[in-house]
Formats: C-alpha cells, sequence, structure tokens
C-alpha cells in the first residue's frame, strides 16, 4: 500500500473531485490518496464520489479553511 | 436524472457522464462567497448519481471547450451561450466515450420545444447528425414524437415504455417524477452555464474587447464570477472583492496579478488585472478606497504590490468620490 498525495488547494469544486478522480484512475487497489483542498463544496463531493464509484472514504479533516480528505482505492 | 430513472427501470445499465466547461454554476461556486456558506453546497450531477445508483464520470473539457464559446458553428443564444453548439460537443464527446467503453447508446433528458435554442424540433436531428452518433441516441422523454432509433429498432428499449413530452411546461415531468418516487431533484437545465446570464457574458465580452482578441484561460472565467469589475481605462480593470469569501478566493491569484488593499482602513483585496500606468495604479487606489472602510475620510493608506511576497509600495489617497466614477467603468 501507498499513499500519495493531492494538492487540490484553491481549485473550485468540480475540479478537486475531477483531479482526484483522474488521480485515483492511476493508482493500484488498497493505495491511498489524501487530497488537500480549499473549496468548502469538496467536503461533500469527493465522499459523494467515492461513494458512487465504490471507493473507501478514510478520514475527512477541517483545519482553518484547509480540508484533508484520505480516500482507499477499492477496484471491482 | 428521469430520463435516466426511464432508462434504468427497463433493465439497462447506464453510467453519468458531465463535463465541466469552466462556466459551470454550481452550488458551491457560490460558496466562494461568505454570506453563501450556510447553504447546502452539493455538486447535483453527482447527487443525481447517488439518488439513481449509477456511476458517474466527470470530464474537464475546459481547455477543449474554448473553440466551442469562440467560435460557434451556430452562433450565440441570447448571450454568450453557444447551446447548439454545445450539446452536439457533448453529444459528439459522449458517443466516443460509450465506444471506448463497450456502451451501446448515447440517451439525454432533452425535451422538444423545452429549450428555444438546443432543444427544438428542427435541431434534435442536427444534434444527432452533426455528433455523428446517429440513430443511437435516444431521448427517452420525447421519444415518441422523434423516429425510431436503433436501440428501439433493436428490440434493447422499448418505445411503448419511453414518452411524448414536449413544450416548456414541465408539470408532465414532475408528475412522472412523482409516479417513480423522485421528489426531489436538481434545478432544471439552462440556469446552470454563467454564459447564458448577461451580466458574465458582458465581463467576458470586455475582457475579450480590452484584449483586443477573443481568448481566454480558465482563471480569467474563474475571476468573472468574483468581484466587482471596474474598467477605467481599456488597458486596465480591478476586480474588487466583495465580501471575505471572495477576498479569500482572490488571495490565491496574487502571485499573478498586481495587487492592492487599504492598511488604514479594513476593506477589500482588489487585483488589477491589464497593464496599468503608475497613473493609473492611483487612481485604483482611489477607487478601492471608495470600497473601504474610509470611503468618508480624508485620506486612506493603500498598499500596492507589483510582485507578490514583496515590499509593497505605500501610497495615500483620497477615496474617489460616487460623481467622479461613471457608470461606465462598472462592468455588470
Amino acid at each position: 500500500m501507498t499513499t500519495h498525495e493531492l494538492n487540490a488547494r484553491n481549485l473550485l469544486c468540480p475540479l478537486p473531485v475531477i483531479r482526484t478522480q483522474n488521480k485515483i484512475n492511476s493508482l493500484d487497489a488498497g493505495d491511498h490518496l489524501v487530497v488537500y483542498c480549499t473549496d468548502p463544496g469538496a467536503l461533500h463531493d469527493i465522499p459523494a464520489w467515492c461513494r458512487v464509484h465504490g471507493h473507501t472514504l478514510v478520514s475527512t479533516t477541517e483545519i482553518s479553511d484547509e480540508i484533508v480528505i484520505e480516500i482507499e482505492v477499492v477496484k471491482s | 436524472m428521469l430520463a435516466t430513472k426511464v432508462i434504468q427501470d427497463q433493465g439497462i445499465h447506464v453510467e453519468g457522464l458531465n463535463f465541466y466547461t469552466g462556466f459551470c454554476v454550481e452550488g458551491h461556486t457560490h460558496a466562494i462567497r461568505k454570506k453563501d456558506k450556510q447553504k447546502e453546497k452539493k455538486n447535483s450531477s453527482l447527487w443525481v448519481a447517488e439518488q439513481l445508483g449509477i456511476k458517474l464520470h466527470i470530464v474537464d473539457i475546459s481547455e477543449e471547450y474554448k473553440d466551442i464559446v469562440l467560435n460557434p458553428k451556430h452562433g450565440y443564444g441570447q448571450n454568450l451561450n453557444p447551446c447548439l453548439d454545445c450539446k452536439i460537443d457533448m453529444v459528439a464527446r459522449a458517443w466516443k466515450w460509450c465506444q471506448e467503453n463497450d456502451f451501446d447508446f448515447v440517451i439525454t433528458g432533452e425535451v422538444i420545444g423545452q429549450r428555444p435554442k438546443s432543444q427544438r424540433k428542427e435541431t434534435m436531428p442536427l444534434i444527432a447528425r452533426e455528433s455523428q452518433v446517429q440513430d443511437r441516441l435516444l431521448r427517452p422523454l420525447c421519444a415518441k414524437h422523434l423516429p425510431e432509433t436503433l436501440p428501439e429498432r433493436e428490440g434493447w428499449v422499448s418505445r411503448d415504455a419511453l414518452y411524448d413530452f414536449h413544450g416548456r411546461n414541465r408539470k408532465p415531468q414532475i408528475a412522472l417524477a412523482k409516479s417513480l418516487g423522485i421528489d426531489e431533484w436538481s434545478q432544471p437545465a439552462g440556469g446552470c452555464c454563467f454564459l447564458t446570464d448577461e451580466s458574465y457574458s458582458k465581463k467576458l465580452q470586455d475582457l475579450w474587447d480590452a484584449r483586443g482578441e477573443r481568448r481566454y484561460e480558465l482563471d480569467d472565467i474563474m475571476l468573472l464570477k468574483v468581484g466587482r469589475h471596474i474598467r477605467p481605462a481599456s488597458n486596465y480593470k480591478l476586480i474588487v472583492g466583495r465580501e471575505e469569501g471572495e477576498n479569500n478566493f482572490m488571495r490565491g491569484y496574487r502571485s499573478q496579478f498586481t495587487y492592492m488593499f487599504a492598511t488604514s482602513h479594513s476593506g477589500p483585496l482588489t487585483l488589477i488585472d491589464g497593464t496599468p500606468s503608475d497613473e493609473d495604479l492611483l487612481t485604483a487606489a482611489r477607487i478601492l478606497a471608495r470600497y473601504s472602510q474610509g470611503r468618508n475620510a480624508e485620506q486612506v493608506s493603500i498598499e500596492i504590490v507589483r510582485t507578490h511576497n514583496q515590499p509593497g509600495q505605500v501610497v495615500q489617497v483620497v477615496p474617489m468620490p460616487i460623481e467622479e466614477m461613471p457608470e461606465s467603468w462598472i462592468i455588470h
């Protein structure tokens, strides 16, 4: 398992979702992706995107104006 | 949402495609503004996908989409909305995606007569033809007004279970939604693109006029969504944050612009787009002072930063009175 990071700060949704989607498509099952973003919409959209694609949402954290979302990649 | 549900109910596997053009109006685009922070911020296409239990693929076409905005073969609608070219392009992309991912046909939620530009009886076959999807484009909500498509002829889809909706009245769709157990839906089409917005289109046209050429970058069109845009002269304009949320968003652009802010009073961040002279920057500082808490003060201190993270120049200016600011400077 490898942990990857994605900087989606200062991007407005849906760009953080698109970047997350494109990054996850290149990862292996079991890998983790940590996404850093600032658009509060990402707090809803990235978990929603994970649910429709079956990836596991590990955690969401808000620190000041920054949102950190960790995802475990699941490949069917 | 309704078209998908109708096709799903025929036992067909459907996946969603959502194209990001850069001009999309989403609930959380407004979330830049602090006053909207309490509003629920959900992406409507993701929300719909979740309700329907389908996968949704969001595709960034913002770069390729420029050609549609700049050179629409079929022209613009009321503002700078190239709706027909946009529809043709998206259907073409959807059909290409189908072919690459082993899907058999494309469905859309179009209804004849619902939209003035792209959903007319004459444009329906044109979209199918120019997108090259031909008879693999099915509009489940108005299929009975249109010739049979390949999925119907092949028996993949039962025409009897499709609909004959037409016109701007959405009551039949609402009734169908309720009968299918859908009691919440996202906003109807047409209100989801900034290019249909008169004020936004004026700002985009101003950008092109000022540059002397019709081109834009993604950052340009994002910044057209925020702030007051004030153009005192053709060589520069101010983007003045309207509240804290916009100021925070605009801070992310400080490395790309000359910017200024009041130091003696609280006030907005202002980005300067273009090639202002030193005199222009003093004019801009006076305008900014007008939008600061020092608008009634004799003098306001403004820091002008030409290069982010480098020391700025502090100037003392008299806030510009309203009578010195022609209405024509404000782009809206």
